[in-house]
């Protein structure tokens, strides 16, 4: 097991590194930040010098090279009007960890249940009815969703707070908003892979050996089905990640979402790679945890691993 | 499955021969396709919005109705004249949202075609040749997969400026890893499989096997993938002008007349309801469309 | 003589030390089962009154091309036929003296494994990849034998040790095994709690050929030890000559010939089992035509009104044609349904 574990974490880094290479790559396409904070005041040869002294023309490997150690030791640069990027993206982290994670519970509550109790009544009408409500789910977008939710319990019945992040009560919207499209996702993807191991061979065998029916179903189908719907979830939660960029946005909630979004806006070049790239380290962070959940949770994999 | 190779006291049943009946695979297709009643709804669906799509530019003048400014008739509510009332430019609502499905379907399908192509093309190739060259590809692939697509997006535009270009291409080469190690995938199963050695010991050469066995075969999964992102794209198109990142105004793109109505959320909240159910009854069609395509093309019917 | 001829009497002179041990009573009884499955578009009529008696201790091979209804036949012995497309339309099942037909599920659930048990074609499939091997067999004790969860353990490793498996592999996945080692985990949960009866569905089919040796030695080691009357399906004849004392030859749903090994090998009297007999190529005679029976397997979605086999019969007169013919009793055990015994001089060339 550690051995796995070792092994992943050590792809981990050039990973990253060769990530946020592509991210500063495609980023440093866009114009000349010098250009940028000179505005029309400066004149040709002032751009000039500000090119000097920000390293702006030397060749791209060394740009790099001094961004991802600087990077390293946490100077992700500055933004525009001087905002330290490290910083503001620091503060605002936590509100985004916290919307993924409670919109990751209140997916996971809402589809697995209602996945399971649709395949194992398959064709019946509960099934057709939790079928077409995740049908429905994935066909709503999830700002839409958002404003709606304002629209009936923000502004009608006046139960939560229209946005901000003020009170315990503030997350309720956004997270349903950003749980509520993967959740259909989730739903029949768990309906479908519990279909197909209840149509196992080995379920069969236990049949015959006497095992009674609930036992098959939960002990043996459910017990294999859980280990791609776990890796489902666990994957939904880069999408999870990259879907509260919208969701901060309807619900002005003060997360990291909201920050890239002003910075695109506003041009803020270096804010926008900064954030990016602490994004993806993030999320890579979280791909290898469910990794390491997948290894834990799946004999064969664990087998391979421990047998030394 | 091993089969017993003695050649003493085993017997073989005197098999049934089977006869299909010689349909091409498109027919075969669209009569599975047919029985679904939802898939065939959902097809009728595009094709009206479709319809509507084109034919707005015929009953309403672009300039006057769709992007003009008329300050007199701002922000009516719902009448006879104005089914769904007015935007705050004056203009009418219906007609903005019908005009608006050209930019959603036009998104759609073009940013999936650009990255199922340019996908299917890499992802075979991996599949095909293995070895380094496969290597060096899906590494490279599975790069791109760790960056969340929203934020592929959102570096391309920021780059590249906002423009309705600039956001099919952005989202098309979002995309574009998915096909990739879908039609990978595809192609390793098939890659591995007899009729393929066959093949290449009569002489074929590359291209002749991946034209006519590979990608037939990878034909399908991709199809139904494909129906999925058209789903997914038209949703971050809209979202994306909701943002500000995508179409620029004044084009009536469904998500950028959403940005614009939650201004007046709170006087006019019905200015909220017809984009949005727009955007939804397209994307409910796309999908089951998807649906009916997947159970149609799927050899191990789950009844 | 062909070679399978030679394995008959091998197996013959030495079973019959041992047949003197069958008049006992019968383990299972079956009368007259008819089943169909109900599907979409047909109705398949699978089982088609089949009789069926099986004595204690006694191996019971049942013959039949693939699609002659034989793991239909079994998996109602268990009621394990799957319910929405399966009806048991008719017919009386009877296990230990008890009517299956008439059991509550918990009745069933503690019959299967306990009494009567199951082993499966194909071993790739048959058991839980996510499951401990150990744990597999542990659980069909568990749920028909009061003991904890550590003897239960420990039961199951001396079960592994029968089947030829060391008692530490209890731990190891089944993916952890090759395929011969897989079916012998599967018989060990099959035998693990001394069924009387147990159905073996073709259980070296798909395994290699020096595989399928080992594993039929053992299981007629274990069918020694355990004592354990056994329904032995499989199509090939060679495995029956080996392995079985009787037999049934099964075609398009209905046993068409039964009787001991020595009766349906050197006294066959059924047209098809004869076509069976000839379509086995001679070891010896290597340059002779194959000689397989004409025609193809009966649409199994269609009621014959005459005898099943009557359009690949090479006996066949016009009586054949009209209602299926009455078994016809040669000896205590020997039973044929043939309409051309109604004739006193009629026999088919084979044997007789």
């Amino acid at each position: 097991m550690l051995r796995y574990f070792l092994k992943r974490l050590a792809l981990f880094i050039p990973i990253i590194i060769l990530v946020s290479f592509i991210v500063y790559g495609l980023m440093s396409l866009s114009g000349d930040p010098a250009q940028t904070i000179a505005g029309d005041d400066m004149t040709e040869e002032q751009i000039e010098m500000l090119r000097e002294k920000m390293g702006l023309n030397a060749p791209f490997l060394i740009r790099y090279g001094r961004y991802i150690i600087k990077a390293m030791q946490g100077d992700f640069g500055e933004g525009l009007y001087g905002k330290n990027v490290w910083n503001e993206y620091i503060s605002r982290l936590p509100y985004t960890i916290v919307l993924a994670v409670v919109s990751m519970i209140l997916m996971v509550l809402l589809s697995v249940p209602l996945g399971i109790i649709a395949a194992l009544k398959r064709n019946t009408w509960i099934d057709a009815i939790v079928s077409a409500i995740a049908v429905i789910g994935l066909s709503i977008p999830g700002f839409w969703l958002g404003i709606m939710l304002i629209l009936w319990f923000a502004l009608g019945y006046r139960l939560v707070p229209t946005g901000g992040a003020t009170t315990w009560s503030s997350i309720i919207l956004p997270a349903l908003t950003a749980a509520a499209p993967n959740a259909a996702l989730v739903c029949r993807t768990t309906r479908s892979t519990l279909l197909d191991a209840l149509s196992a061979d080995y379920l069969r065998t236990a049949r015959a050996k006497g095992v009674d029916e609930s036992t098959v179903v939960l002990r043996h189908a459910l017990g294999n089905a859980l280990i791609p719907i776990i890796t489902i979830v666990g994957s939904q939660f880069s999408i999870l990640i990259g879907g509260t960029v919208v969701v901060e946005t309807v619900f002005s909630w003060p997360g990291v979402g909201n920050l890239i979004v002003t910075a695109v806006r506003g041009n803020d070049y270096n804010m926008v790679t900064g954030c990016v790239v602490l994004t993806t380290v993030l999320v890579a962070l979280i791909l290898l945890g469910v990794d390491m959940m997948y290894a834990l949770v799946d004999p064969r994999i664990k087998a391979q691993y421990s047998r030394r | 499955m091993r089969y017993n190779k003695k050649s003493t006291a085993s017997l073989k049943s005197t098999n049934v021969a089977l006869q299909y009946r010689k349909q091409s695979r498109a027919n075969m297709l669209w009569r599975q396709f047919k029985k679904n009643k939802g898939a065939v709804s959902g097809l009728v669906l595009i094709v009206v919005i479709i319809l509507i799509a084109v034919a707005s530019n015929f009953i309403w003048d672009y300039d006057t109705q769709i992007t003009g400014m008329n300050s007199l008739e701002r922000l009516l509510s719902p009448s006879l004249s104005h089914p769904f009332g007015t935007d705050h430019m004056g203009r009418d609502v219906l007609a903005r949202v019908c005009y608006g499905a050209r930019y959603s379907l036009l998104i759609g399908f073009s940013a999936v075609s650009i990255s199922m192509i340019f996908g299917a093309i890499i992802g075979s190739i991996a599949g095909y040749y293995g070895g380094r060259v496969e290597s060096i590809i899906m590494r490279i692939v599975e790069l791109f997969l760790m960056i969340p697509a929203i934020l592929l997006v959102i570096i391309f535009v920021s780059v590249f400026g906002t423009s309705l270009l600039n956001l099919i291409i952005g989202l098309g080469a979002s995309t574009i890893p998915h096909f990739a190690r879908n039609a990978r995938a595809s192609v390793m199963t098939v890659r591995g499989s007899e009729f393929v050695e066959a093949a290449k010991a009569v002489g074929a050469s590359d291209l002749r096997i991946i034209f006519d066995h590979v990608l037939p075969n990878a034909f399908s999964p991709i199809l139904v993938q494909a129906t999925t992102r058209i789903a997914s794209c038209i949703i971050d198109a809209a979202a994306f002008s909701f943002l500000g990142l995508g179409v620029p105004a004044p084009l009536p793109e469904w998500g950028a007349m959403l940005a614009d109505a939650r201004q007046f959320l709170r006087d006019h909240p019905n200015l909220t309801v017809a984009p949005g159910v727009a955007i939804m009854l397209t994307v409910f069609a796309v999908n089951l469309i998807g649906d009916g395509l997947r159970d149609a093309l799927d050899p191990k019917l789950k009844k | 003589m062909r070679l399978l001829e030679r394995c008959a009497n091998d197996a013959i002179s030495t079973n019959s030390e041992r047949n003197t041990g069958f008049e006992g009573e019968n383990v299972l009884e079956v009368k007259d089962l008819r089943i169909r499955y109900e599907t979409e578009d047909a109705v398949v009529y699978a089982v088609n009154g089949v009789n069926l008696t099986l004595k204690r201790q006694c191996t019971l091979g049942l013959v039949g091309e693939t699609g002659a209804g034989k793991t239909t036949t079994v998996l109602s012995l268990l009621r394990l036929v799957p319910s929405p497309p399966g009806v048991i339309a008719s017919g009386e099942i009877i296990v230990n003296g008890r009517n299956v037909m008439q059991m509550s599920s918990r009745e069933l659930q503690q019959m299967r494994g306990n009494e009567i048990a199951m082993i499966f074609q194909d071993p790739m499939t048959s058991l839980n990849p996510v499951m401990r091997v150990g744990d597999q067999i542990a659980e069909s004790i568990r749920k028909h034998e009061k003991v904890s969860k550590k003897e239960s353990l420990e039961r199951a490793k001396e079960t592994l040790l029968k089947v030829g498996i060391t008692a530490d592999r209890a731990n190891d996945y089944p993916h952890q095994f090759s395929g011969g080692m897989k079916q012998r985990v599967v018989i060990a949960i099959a035998l693990a709690c001394n069924p009387t009866i147990l159905i073996a569905d073709e259980p070296t089919t798909a395994l290699d050929v020096t595989i399928q040796a080992q594993v039929l030695e053992m299981m007629k080691a274990l069918k020694d030890e355990y004592k354990t009357a056994t329904i032995m399906i499989t199509h090939d004849l060679g495995i029956v000559a080996e392995t079985c004392d009787e037999v049934a030859v099964m075609y398009a749903g209905r046993i068409v010939e039964r009787g001991t090994l020595r009766e349906v090998f050197k006294e066959t009297k059924h047209p098809y089992t004869e076509g069976l007999f000839n379509s086995l190529p001679d070891i010896n005679d290597r340059k002779s035509e194959l000689r397989p029976i004409k025609g193809q397997t009966p649409d199994p979605m269609k009621t014959y009104p005459g005898c099943v086999f009557v359009e690949r019969c090479p006996y066949a007169v016009d009586a054949c044609f009209e209602g299926y013919p009455d078994e016809v009793q040669f000896s205590d055990t020997h039973y044929a349904a043939c309409k051309g015994y109604n004739d006193k001089s009629f026999h088919i060339m084979r044997g007789g």
